[in-house]
């Protein structure tokens, strides 16, 4: 009887082993194209100069655009010669950004990036940061104190849902009684709340498109996917859709397809490479993606080189460096897809 | 003595049987009292749902009471409902499984990365069920071997599991480009108008019926709940049967998981955020015992469907995120209320 256990245990033991071997060799994503480098020209001149450590602290990279982020981050920093970065491990909790932080500090970086898991929460550390001489340049989630950073780079969320909403009624603007439907991101954020709002203001400049139904996802394909079937369940008919982020579009656009849907026009958000490919070839419900540009990360590492080397921005005339860069979410449609085809994002 | 599943066939015959083969568990009440219990429980869940339908039918008569809708309710029910009847067992045998998200996430973004692609259908499911199997093994012999609570075993599960699934993303969606695996969550793959992954739903839902109620396993495992040590000197080897139940969780999981697959037609890291949460949350208000040592199927699938039926009612009533929470967390307290006041007034 032990003899036929262990025999049993033993062929079970190797099929175990042997799936083991078989699936450890399916965990390669390869081939992964790197994310092409951004080749648009630096902010400030690209000629070496004084030589810069640049701290760098961003989020766990546990979603694309976030990911997209921090890639942006490391190429852009490794183009300069002069650029020494230190880079530490992403996290989405506020009690171990802050230690990575005071680490970076105390290892007297030149200039210090920071993406904040939540702005707020970190704006002591960025106040410390700046007591001790080194400059912050906050990136994207804004901090509480205009003090606890030099320099902020980010993005427009406002202007994002205004975009979005000027396209959709451009679009639609000889339709009467048009219908348009929301799909928002993770309603916990205020960015939602600011993409909401945009979006809504711009949609009342056209009195004959109404808003009829709007549902919050949560960024995830899952919940894009859930959400949207129960949308398109609730809303028989409508002409455009606004979905806050391409990575739960995914989700979203194959609940479409499993509905059988396409009598209406779907704008994205982000800028994902997927929902680009998918302008691209034109041949579905997604007509346009309004960006939040993940090369914001770039442009902090040249806005915080120029800090280091105590210059200003070329191309501007003052002889420092601004102390706040929102950046433009535009639309990017088939007419103008190739020209932002290398900025998106996996 | 312990075996109250009997609705819908109410066959109190089969059941019966049970309390002489296995030690007595958890009664103070003797068998005919507690299948009478049981009786009234699942008909107060199905009353909960009568009631929520009446209200969804009320509330959204035009896109609620539609086979459409009944198809998308079952269907976002599927992928849940399938990781609750393996956390029924689990919790039955006065265990926990915390990691069950993890693992969908797992297995989803293994069975989904390029390589595994490569070998198509065959491979995706393959790897997923695998993947859930062996995080399951990992969990069962943790626990019934190594002597850890389950809570910390699974929890530990749970923490490697998500950074392996980033690991393998780079938070990066991953999407599925085999077309027999996608062809699975159309519209035409429907059998007499219900979608395969509801038909999977419910298979898995009469085979752990019947492994519950009608198998030695099923008994054993009330046993093992009931009192582990009385089932021990019963001569029941408790630790092997720990072993077996997670395992049984994880290839849920990995079920789930290709279901998961199907359905939002990629795998991503972030996939079953807080399954773990509304498996057991399903399978408490279905009347199973947190402590072990009762459960059953039928309440814990009536459980999903509660949850499901009511994101769907709030979805077509286009409540936002806030109202659907709060409404939430009333309807939980509410149902659990109304199933224990009518338990015990019988």
């Amino acid at each position: 009887m032990s003899q036929f256990t262990s025999r049993r245990r033993m062929l079970f033991g190797t099929a175990a082993v042997g799936a083991g071997v078989v699936l450890a060799g399916c965990t390669s994503n390869e081939p992964s194209d790197e994310p092409a480098a951004n080749d648009q020209p630096a902010a400030s001149d690209d000629k070496p100069g004084k030589e810069v450590t640049i701290g760098y602290a961003g989020p766990q990279a546990d979603h694309g655009w976030l990911n997209a982020v921090n890639v942006q981050a490391k190429n852009r920093a490794a183009k300069y010669e002069d650029v020494t970065f230190e880079v530490t491990e992403g996290s989405n909790d506020t009690a171990t950004q802050i230690g990575q932080i005071e680490t970076l500090i105390n290892k007297k970086v030149d200039v210090l990036v920071v993406l904040p898991a939540d702005g707020k929460a970190l704006t002591q550390v960025g106040l410390k940061a700046m007591r001790a001489g080194i400059p912050v340049v906050n990136l994207d989630r804004v901090f509480n104190s205009p003090q606890a950073y030099r320099s902020y780079v980010g993005g427009d969320n406002y202007g994002m849902g205004l975009n979005a909403g000027h396209y959709i009624g451009e679009k639609l603007k000889d339709k009467e009684n048009a219908r348009v439907v929301e799909l928002a991101g993770l309603d916990n954020l205020e960015l939602t709340r600011q993409r909401t709002q945009g979006f809504d203001d711009a949609l009342k400049n056209y009195p004959n498109i109404q808003k009829v139904a709007r549902q919050a996802a949560d960024f995830t394909v899952e919940s894009g996917q859930a959400k949207m079937a129960q949308l398109l369940q609730a809303q028989s008919s409508f002409d455009a859709l606004w979905n806050h982020d391409d990575d739960q579009g995914v989700g979203a656009l194959r609940a479409i397809e499993q509905a059988g849907r396409d009598d209406f026009l779907m704008v994205g958000g982000a800028g994902a490479l997927a929902a680009m490919q998918a302008i691209e070839a034109d041949d579905g419900v997604l007509k346009a993606t309004v960006l939040y540009p993940p090369t914001m990360a770039a442009s902090a590492i040249d806005v915080a080189r120029a800090l280091g080397q105590g210059k200003g921005i070329s191309g501007l005339a003052e002889f420092e460096v601004p102390s706040s860069l929102t950046l433009y979410s535009a639309v990017v449609d088939k007419e103008n897809v190739g020209q932002y085809m290398s900025t998106g994002f996996k | 003595m312990t075996q109250p599943v009997s609705p819908p066939r109410g066959s109190t015959g089969g059941t019966g049987g049970t309390g002489e083969e296995v030690p007595k568990a958890s009664g103070k009440s003797g068998p005919r009292v507690a299948f009478a219990r049981a009786d009234v429980r699942t008909l107060s869940l199905l009353g909960v749902l009568a009631a929520l339908v009446l209200i969804g039918g009320i509330t959204a008569p035009d896109a609620f009471l539609d086979t459409r809708n009944l198809q998308l309710v079952l269907t976002q029910a599927s992928v849940i409902g399938v990781v609750t009847v393996g956390m029924t067992f689990v919790i039955v045998s006065g265990g926990i499984d915390l990691s069950v998200g993890a693992i969908v996430a797992l297995a989803s973004v293994w069975a989904t990365t390029v390589a595994t692609q490569e070998f198509g259908f065959a491979g995706i499911l393959f790897t997923a069920v695998a993947v859930g199997v062996g995080c399951g093994l990992v969990n069962g012999v943790l626990v019934a071997y190594g002597g850890m609570v389950p809570f910390i075993a699974t929890l530990a599960m749970l923490a490697s599991a998500r950074g392996l699934a980033l690991q393998i993303t780079d938070g990066s969606t991953q999407v599925v480009t085999v077309s027999s695996v996608l062809d699975l969550g159309e519209r035409d793959a429907y059998v007499l108008g219900i979608p395969p992954l509801v038909l999977v739903f419910a298979v898995v839902t009469v085979i752990g019926w019947l492994v519950l109620n009608r198998t030695t396993f099923g008994r054993r495992t009330v046993a093992v709940g009931g009192n582990a040590e009385a089932a021990r000197l019963a001569g029941i080897d408790v630790r092997r049967q720990r072993l077996y139940l997670y395992v049984l969780s994880g290839l849920c999981c990995g079920i789930a998981a290709f279901l998961l697959i199907v359905l939002s037609g990629s795998g991503q890291n972030t996939n079953g955020n807080l399954y773990e949460l509304d498996a057991i949350a399903a399978a408490i208000i279905g009347g199973t015992l947190l402590t072990g040592g009762r459960g059953t199927i039928v309440g814990s699938v009536l459980g999903v469907l509660i949850f499901t039926t009511i994101t769907n009612i709030f979805a077509l009533n286009n409540l936002q995120t806030d109202v659907q929470q709060i409404a939430k967390g009333a309807i939980i307290v509410a149902a659990v209320l109304v199933q224990r006041r009518t338990a015990s007034t019988t």
